[in-house]
């Protein structure tokens, strides 16, 4: 296969080049150089490109011709193609018309004030998102009362197959991660108090943590993962194909049709999940107690009779309804705030289970709090 | 490139396609010239976008010969298949822009692959490809989520055109544009086909399109071409499927409005 080549023709005026081969993208590099050697200055102030004998010619080859001539055009200097072959005088005509915008370079920004335009961008999102929160907290307030007026409007199938979605599918997945924290927990209290005699108190350290603390948090953040973003993903999805349109130009709630069904299957699931989860902590602890420290499982249900009280573990499950209503608005009010691109419903997906993580948290540190100064 | 003798830019035969128990194309053949605008018609679910994409190589067929500039694409091996992605464009449907590039980065990516050229030569290119299909310098640094319908077919032919195919392949290109915008995208497509000799094979359902801009069309009924000739001959056609089609009723409203 031939190369692309440029010749300069010797002697005469005005200045002659002769083009030939095939002036396509498979030579771009060729091309370029080419294009990019023939200087300026020692050719005359007309300059003839003879291109009868090119071959191929494609975009790439008709922009370099053009760029070439734009070359000497920006020198004074006037450039113009002989012996065009028909075939190519539409593309060589076309490519003379692009790019003549001239090219603003678009101002970079300061990084200081994009810095600050981030803050403030983010600050005011925050209290969009606070917004969009009380909002489907308040939609969800007004139809529970309405279902409280009128109980048979509450979509009960709706409503328990939801909770079979959230609550008997989680139980196994729920059973495991928190047996496997309790034992976790258990094995590195055991190894470390052991150094200064105390392995007795790992019962009591197990106990607390897991009823009052860890229970409740890891089953609400593995709920907010696993529930949460299947709730977002779904309403989402109805919302871009317009179902939710669709539903409300029928007349229907969505919040009463979609969502309070869904919030209220996690406020009933959490709790069970939580007891359920603690309970499978605990054995997980008491096991490797047994199996690593030594402790036999009478002493170890014995210690936990005195270290514990009902109190640890009904502030445990205080917790959880709330830790499902914070996760419930958070999903379904991300869900609603898709819109019509699926790059939109990933993104929400992703923003509801980090937010609600985050405010599980939160809200876990105010019960902290509150506990604290009540005394329990 | 070598200097190619044979007429045909495809040529479809024998060709049987099928999932599970259904067969979607039966023993079908069909051949593209080089440098004409094909048109594929057929009923909804017929199986068009199948034959394109069996032709492409994204669908595998169970017997049958397809030969792309005469090449035979499961008999290549991978570095042919890569010499001949170069040489064909492909307009999806939905526009398939990559979502996380702008528009000018969408139409770069093949020619940064594939092209060892300067990245102040592949601006001015991009843009120039930006502007052939009628959009702005300005569209380039939109990313695909901020077009409109049109502009996303635009840009997508863009893209398709990146590396000056020979063949383009258009997927439903007028679908979901309102007349005007599908006009001028025909108009666009007749254009960009005459200034690099492009061979078009486009599946459409739209008659206009079909009038206005295609050499041939090719109708698909029941897993087979039942008619391919110039338009004029499909209306004369016989076929109860082809007849249907051509003379409905919507058909007949767009000859009443033209004639």
């Amino acid at each position: 296969m031939a190369n692309p080549t440029l010749t300069a023709i010797a002697g005469g005026e005005p200045t002659t080049f002769s083009a030939a081969g095939p002036w396509i993208a498979v030579h771009s590099s060729a091309l370029e150089q080419l294009v990019g050697s023939v200087s300026l200055q020692r050719a005359t102030p007309r300059i003839v490109i003879d291109i009868a004998g090119v071959e191929q010619l494609d975009t790439l080859g008709a922009w370099s011709l053009e760029r070439l001539a734009r070359r000497f055009q920006d020198h004074g200097q006037e450039l113009v193609f002989a012996r065009i072959p028909d075939r190519f005088r539409g593309l060589l005509d076309r490519v003379h018309d692009v790019n003549r915008e001239i090219s603003t370079p678009r101002a970079k920004a300061n990084r200081v004030i994009a810095g600050l335009e981030s803050v403030g961008r983010a600050t005011v999102g925050f209290k969009d998102d606070a917004k969009s929160f009380l909002e489907m907290l308040g939609a969800i307030g007004i139809s529970l009362l309405s279902i409280i007026v009128r109980p048979r409007t509450l979509r009960l199938t709706s409503a328990v197959h939801h909770l079979y979605r959230v609550g008997w599918q989680a139980i196994p997945i729920m059973l495991l991660i928190t047996f496997l924290i309790g034992a976790i927990i258990a094995q590195q209290g055991i190894f470390h108090f052991r150094k200064f005699g105390a392995d007795a108190y790992v019962v009591d350290m197990v106990g607390i943590l897991v009823l009052r603390e860890i229970g409740v948090l890891i089953v609400s953040i593995m709920v907010a993962g696993r529930s949460g973003s299947a709730y977002t993903a779904e309403l989402g999805s109805m919302k871009m194909r317009e179902e939710i349109d669709a539903l409300r130009t029928m007349g229907f709630d969505p919040v009463e049709v979609l969502i309070l069904p869904r919030v209220l299957a996690l406020v009933c699931a959490l709790p069970i999940l939580t007891f359920l989860g603690s309970m499978s902590a605990l054995y997980g602890g008491g096991l490797v107690a047994w199996l690593y420290g030594g402790m036999s499982p009478e002493i170890f249900i014995a210690r936990i009779r005195e270290a514990i009280s009902v109190t640890h573990f009904e502030v445990g499950m205080v917790k959880a309804p709330f830790m499902a209503l914070v996760i419930g608005v958070v999903a379904c009010s991300e869900g609603l705030r898709v819109k019509g691109s699926a790059e939109s419903l990933g993104l929400q997906t992703t923003t509801s289970v980090v937010k609600s993580i985050f405010l599980v948290i939160v809200l876990d540190g105010v019960f902290a709090i509150f506990f604290a100064s009540i005394g329990m | 490139m070598v200097a190619t003798v044979e007429q045909s830019a495809i040529s479809v035969s024998d060709l049987m396609v099928g999932f599970g128990k259904k067969i979607v194309l039966d023993h079908l053949s069909l051949e593209v010239r080089r440098g004409e605008i094909l048109g594929l018609v057929g009923a909804s679910g017929g199986g068009k976008s199948v034959l394109l994409r069996t032709i492409i190589g994204l669908i595998p067929k169970r017997q049958g010969q397809i030969e792309i500039m005469g090449m035979e694409l499961d008999k290549a091996d991978p570095r042919e298949i890569r010499m001949i992605g170069r040489r064909w464009g492909i307009l999806f449907q939905q526009g398939a822009l990559f979502s996380s590039l702008t528009v000018r980065q969408n139409i770069q990516f093949p020619m940064r692959e594939n092209l060892e050229i300067s990245d102040s030569l592949l601006e001015e290119l991009a843009t120039a490809k930006l502007e052939m299909v009628g959009l702005s310098r300005d569209d380039g640094d939109k990313f695909p989520s901020e077009l409109s319908g049109g502009m996303t077919k635009r840009a997508a032919l863009a893209r398709a055109l990146a590396l000056d195919p020979e063949i383009v392949f258009l997927d439903e290109p007028t679908s979901g544009l309102d007349p005007i915008s599908a006009g001028e995208f025909d108009v666009l497509i007749s254009t960009l086909q005459r200034t690099f000799g492009l061979t078009v094979f486009m599946v459409t359902h739209d008659l206009d399109s079909l009038h206005t801009v295609c050499d041939r069309v090719a109708a698909l009924a029941d897993g087979k071409v039942v008619a391919v000739g110039p338009m004029r001959e499909l209306l004369d056609s016989e076929h109860p499927w082809v007849k249907s089609y051509f003379h409905g009723d919507r058909a007949r409203v767009r000859a009443g409005v033209t004639h």
